[in-house]
């Protein structure tokens, strides 16, 4: 049997997360092929819609990263994202979905090695946790249709 | 196109072009771009692709006031509804308000997920999970969660309603597996998502050996009796609004009397949709509470001014502030509602309008409770 290969979904701020991304890909850092990065301004624009979506269409988890406490671009944008995954938790409890499959996490324009280490860390607390509960999860391909049906948001 | 079989049902080729429900609408009031009457012309006029990519296809709230106005009983919301199923069909869609949560949460609960949403039930109240009343609550255990900065808590309403239902003798069922009645997916044109979640509400319904259902969220009320028989067929169950079942065992609430002045706002989908303006009324008089009118009352009520998690934003808050002064000019110290997202709703704009208005914003559930905890 072939190991389950969870899909996650990252959301990284512009100014520091996304940044991070890359300076892992241009070191040739190497972490599992598991995560679809999203770029955003600033981790503040996440909202808990944004993040029921992804579980709706089949993630299996949901990454939430942004600037250090205090670094945020945007002076305090992070601090909302913070607001944003302590609700989003309390809604997912609702739903019976293991709040674990939600993490928020700081990663600078400088931590490369940091951002990789969290992509390993997080695909294997998913791998650990197994598929989503949600039907869409065991979905090979989600088709575009699909993805497309709220967009408008 | 099924516009033609549209037309047909909902009378709107009988449109004598008088333009009352223009000047009935609540959303026009606000925005003069918005008219129902030439909506339905153009459509008449064989352009019914103008609706389709038009905004305004969404402004309007379905509270039905224009309905009740029009000489040739033209059912505009129902119009609408059939309107938007065939615009989403070509993709378009409505703003949602609130980043789409709401839509999120129906769809994912379309899907086999094992809820955990009865954690308002306190050791005070009496539940059951199999009986012959089910108390569907509804997405109360939600908005608590994504309404918490209005500071409005919609399971109080949840607790009281089965702190009633307790007083007349009544142990209603509550379940984990009660998904979101889906009204909302139906007014934003998704009739697939509405009859899932339909679809599987009856069946945990009829599991539990519940032979009657009891709501306290007008919104779900309306949806169980008006569109659930036309999606999944006839309902194994009956169904009865908290305020029915309580003005029929007045007696058994044994309520004290209260010192104070109320007015009501009429929820759209209880009154004008399901016609239930004298039980709320009823309750309020019985407990002693003075109730006054506000101008716009009963079938003339004015909507809370948004659906369906739908296009809110300044035409909303208009409405609401016309509301809130209507309770306000009533000179009572409580505006009573019997829905929770008309609390919501009006609880938004209380919160913006500052100390401007002062009238403070209670449900129906919880006045009984006052009335009934004094000896």
């Amino acid at each position: 049997m072939t190991e389950f290969q969870p899909r996650i979904v990252v959301f990284a701020c512009n100014w520091c997360s996304y940044a991070g991304a890359d300076l892992a890909g241009v070191s040739r850092m190497q972490y599992p092929p598991t995560t679809r990065v999203i770029r955003l301004m600033c981790s503040g624009r996440v909202q808990p819609g944004f993040i029921l979506e992804a579980f709706n269409l089949g993630a299996d988890g949901v990454l939430v990263t942004g600037c250090h406490p205090g670094d945020c671009h945007y002076i305090s944008g992070n601090e909302n994202a913070v607001v944003t995954v302590e609700k989003t938790e309390k809604l997912l409890q609702l739903l019976g979905i293991e709040t674990e499959r939600l993490r928020l996490e700081w990663i600078s324009a400088a931590e490369g090695a940091r951002f990789a280490r969290i992509m390993t860390e997080f695909t294997g607390q998913i791998r650990d946790l197994g598929p989503s509960p949600l039907d869409n999860s065991h979905h090979e391909e989600v088709s575009l249709a699909d993805a497309n049906v709220m967009h408008k948001t | 196109m099924i516009f033609k079989e549209t037309l047909r049902q909902t009378r709107a080729t009988y449109c004598l072009d008088c333009g009352k429900c223009t000047g009935s609408c609540p959303v026009s009031r606000v925005d003069v771009t918005y008219s129902p009457r030439s909506t339905i012309e153009r459509v008449l006029a064989g352009r019914p692709e103008d609706l389709m990519d038009n905004r305004h296809l969404w402004s309007c709230l379905t509270c039905g006031l224009c309905t009740t106005r029009c000489p040739s009983d033209v059912d505009y919301p129902a119009f609408v509804v059939a309107a938007r199923i065939e615009a989403r069909q070509a993709s378009q869609e409505g703003t949602y308000a609130h980043n789409a949560v709401m839509q999120q949460l129906m769809s994912i609960m379309g899907q086999s997920v094992k809820q955990k949403r009865t954690g308002w039930v306190t050791d005070d109240l009496q539940t059951a999970t199999q009986g012959e009343d089910f108390y569907f609550v509804g997405c109360a255990p939600y908005f608590d969660v994504i309404f918490a900065d209005l500071g409005v808590v919609s399971t109080d309403v949840a607790r009281d309603a089965v702190r009633l239902m307790n007083r007349i003798g009544i142990t209603p069922v509550v379940s984990d597996d009660e998904r979101c009645c889906g009204a909302d997916l139906l007014l934003n044109g998704d009739e697939d998502g509405f009859r899932r979640l339909a679809e599987i509400n009856v069946q945990v319904i009829a599991e539990s050996g519940a032979k009657r259902v009891i709501f306290a969220c007008p919104e779900g009320y309306n949806a169980f009796r008006s569109d659930y028989p036309r999606y999944v067929g006839p309902l194994p169950f009956e169904t009865i609004h908290l305020t029915e079942l309580l003005a029929e065992h007045l007696d058994d609430l044994e309520l004290g009397e209260l010192a104070e002045s109320v007015t009501y706002h009429d929820p759209c989908r209880l009154g004008r949709y399901q016609g239930l303006y004298d039980e709320p009324r009823e309750l309020i008089q019985a407990t002693g509470a003075g109730l006054v009118e506000m101008r716009k009352n009963r079938a003339q009520a004015l909507c809370c001014g948004s659906t369906g998690w739908v296009n809110c934003g300044q035409c909303a808050k208009g409405i609401q502030m016309t509301r809130l002064r209507q309770a306000q000019d009533t000179g009572a110290d409580r505006m009573i509602t019997a829905c929770p997202k008309c609390r919501i709703h009006l609880s938004c704009a209380l919160k913006d309008a500052g100390d401007e208005i002062g009238v403070k914003l209670e449900d129906l559930a919880r006045l009984l409770v006052r009335a009934m905890a004094i000896e």
